[in-house]
């Protein structure tokens, strides 16, 4: 593989953390379209195939539904089965699946049945990917009890939480931004760490303002606070990484903390997550706001393919630098 | 060359599928009764597929073969072992239901020990679940097999092409048992499909399909122990449709007004239990006084288990959102009535 020195991509970690976590546990099996052969249309799954298998490496017929509902059904008779969607756009045939069967699973068996799958697929946009191969859904899981959503940032957390993911007795639903797949490398030292579903991370200590995200909002933030951070603006950003259920003490500390606090994430804005956080915030955390409660997301619209019309639907470093520099000036 | 001789049915088991039947009608009975009381609600009901379900349970190893079911699955959940005080727990709504703790409306059945799936109201949402199943046996090295009921309804459900598909390319060890009514609450088969018989769509997967008369235990029976055999051995998944009647509206909740009067005296006419009450006693296996004294005793053990479950408590406010997630305390299940100590429904004796 690549050179440890130059570190890991996500797509690396994530390859390395399934592979050791079936090395570790024969329970658990990887199955969706173009996992097994090809080794998946990102790589995830490569060699996989080879090293473990036809059947613990399962390509299967293009059904999300029964992705979905045999992944289901596997986990109850005691497997621990890695569902892949080849993208998220098209994991929506199997909601029901994961909405009405996975999410209900325990609850409607008074804590009898366990179902503990992971549903991935790679999400979000700005890689011209057009409508189908673009969106970013998180907010669809995140209204699910029963459900758990992680979307990670960086490499290494990629690879804690998938770990987190398997070994968890509850469905998690986790997204993979695409156009992070290959962009950073990061030297993970700890092949073994698991990353506890539902705890932030606090990526950047800064007093003025509070950036709250996750994902590819990360890297915005990241870009955005350097910029700010020329003329005396200092940015904290704390990446949640799990969505359901997010990290309330570690929002109340940064909103302690700052008492400013913008809200950014990929999907669209509406309803999006970046709503409930505010909510939350507004509800509980009154008292240490400084300002508004600011949001960023995607202008409620599908993405196109054209890059014009896709910049202008999706959030930037340029708008959440403005943001930052309304709420410093507050 | 002829045909290899089908082994022959069990010693006693055309007996035990009428007793289980029987004991199924009578909850059924009891259920239509208090939910007319206003005491029980939703009621979802097995009459006329009864020995249609148990005859092909029967054909199961309990507790190593999974059961993937719909609400109207009593008397799978019956043949398997469940008992008449389960299910009024459920359907009188008290918290120690184990199924379900009284969550899911009546008979939406759930035991991992017996490997029956938790049933979802969601039609055909269990097909995958039990190809799942099947594959992980497979994974896991295990001879268990897997059985899938489903309604007539079920069958144009995307779930269920997809599920049969991929049981289909791997040979997965199911057996899919469509219990056709005819009728997907008022929609009869010709609105549902374009092929007269169900099991015609087994080709499409490579798998045999065959239809069978559903009132006839022994054909149900031999059918499905040859697919549970196949399946179990290695020859993949089968298809058997089961033809039978559906006696009673769709649900307590159904006028079935769109049927005609005739319609539904042809339906009350294809009763299986009569068909194998007859049976049993031309051949001499049942008494006719042997045949009443088991009608009143599963009326009185019906009730008796009415009264226990009436005495028990509803579930407590506090408990709503617990078993959301893993780690809260178990529910702790159910205490059954004395007469159950050593019950194993079909497979008893
Ligand atoms: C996905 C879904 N759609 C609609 C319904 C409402 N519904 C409940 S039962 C039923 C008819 C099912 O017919 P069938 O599968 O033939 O079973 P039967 O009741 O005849 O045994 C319908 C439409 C449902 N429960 N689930
Ligand atoms: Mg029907």
């Amino acid at each position: 593989m690549a050179d440890p020195q130059a570190g890991r991509t996500m797509v690396q970690v994530l390859h390395d953390t399934l592979r050791a976590e079936m090395l570790r546990d024969p329970a658990v099996v990887v199955m969706g379209q173009d996992v097994g052969i090809k080794g998946g249309v990102f790589k995830v799954t490569d060699g996989l195939h080879a090293e473990f298998g036809p059947m613990r490496v399962l390509d299967t017929p293009i059904s999300e539904i029964v992705i979905a509902g045999a992944a289901i059904g596997a986990a109850m008779m005691g497997l621990r089965p890695v569902a892949e969607f080849q993208f998220a756009d098209y994991m929506h045939a199997a909601y029901d699946q994961i909405v009405n069967q996975a999410a209900t699973m325990r609850w409607r068996s008074v804590g009898a049945w366990s179902v503990p799958v992971v549903f991935r697929a790679p999400s979000g946009g700005g890689v011209h990917g057009g409508v189908y191969h673009s969106q970013s859904i998180e907010a669809l899981y995140g209204h699910i009890p029963g459900l758990r959503v992680v979307v990670p940032a960086t490499p290494r957390d990629a690879g804690g939480l998938l770990r987190a993911a398997i070994r968890d007795d509850d469905p998690v639903v986790f997204f993979e931004h695409k156009a992070l797949y290959r962009r950073h490398r990061e030297i993970v030292a700890d092949d073994a760490e698991v990353v506890p579903l539902g705890v932030a991370r606090l990526d950047r200590e800064g007093g003025d303002v509070s950036v709250i995200t996750y994902g590819m909002g990360v890297h915005l933030a990241r870009e955005a606070a350097d910029r700010c951070a020329a003329d005396g603006i200092a940015t904290e950003i704390l990446d949640l990484r799990t969505l359901s259920p997010f990290d309330r003490e570690a929002v109340a500390r940064t909103v302690a903390r700052t008492g400013k606090v913008l809200l950014v994430h990929e999907a669209n804005r509406t309803m999006g997550p970046a709503a409930e956080i505010a909510a939350f915030i507004a509800e509980e955390l009154f008292t240490d706001l400084d300002g508004p409660i600011l949001r960023i997301g995607a202008a409620d619209c599908h993405l196109p393919y054209n890059g014009p019309e896709e910049t202008a639907i999706l959030p930037d470093a340029a708008r959440v630098e403005e943001a930052l520099r309304r709420l410093a000036a507050h | 060359m002829s045909e290899p001789a089908e082994p022959p049915i069990p010693d006693g088991l055309l007996l035990r599928i009428y007793r289980v039947a029987v004991l199924t009608r009578a909850v059924d009975h009891q259920l239509w009764l208090l939910s007319r009381q206003g005491r029980a609600g939703f009621v979802l009901t097995a009459r006329g597929h009864e020995v249609a379900q148990i005859a092909s349970a029967a054909a199961m190893r309990r507790g190593h073969d999974s059961a993937w079911c719909y609400y109207r699955d009593m008397g799978v959940g019956i043949a398997l072992g469940v008992t008449p005080y389960e299910i009024l727990l459920g359907g009188l709504a008290r918290g120690a239901d184990p199924h379900s703790g009284a969550r899911q409306l009546t008979m939406h059945l759930s035991s991992p020990s017996l490997r029956i799936g938790s049933i979802s109201s969601a039609i055909a949402a269990h097909i995958p679940h039990a190809v799942g199943a099947a594959y992980a046996a497979r994974v896991r090295g295990e001879d268990s097999v897997a059985m899938c009921w489903f309604g007539d309804g079920a069958a144009s459900e995307g779930a269920t092409h997809e599920a049969m598909n991929l049981a289909g390319v791997h040979r997965l060890p199911v057996v899919f048992l469509c219990e056709n009514n005819r009728l997907a609450i008022s929609v009869p088969l010709a609105l549902q499909m374009p092929v007269e018989r169900v099991s015609d769509r087994a080709s499409a997967y490579a798998m045999p399909g065959e239809s069978v008369d559903g009132t006839d235990a022994e054909a149900v029976f031999t059918a499905t122990r040859a697919a549970v055999e196949r399946a179990r051995g290695g020859g993949g998944p089968s298809l058997l449709e089961l033809r039978v009647p559906r006696i009673t509206p769709h649900s307590s909740q159904d006028d079935d007004a769109y049927r005609s009067a005739e319609q539904r005296a042809a339906a009350a006419a294809a009763d299986p239990l009569p068909r194998l009450r007859e049976t049993l006693i031309e051949r001499g296996m049942l008494a006719v006084d042997e045949d009443e004294r088991m009608v009143r005793e599963a009326r009185e053990q019906v009730v008796a288990d009415e009264d226990l479950a009436l005495a028990m408590p509803e579930p407590l406010p506090e408990r709503a959102r617990r078993w959301l997630y893993a780690g809260d305390p178990p529910h702790g299940g159910v205490t059954l009535p004395a007469r159950y100590a050593n019950w194993t429904g079909v497979f008893d004796g």
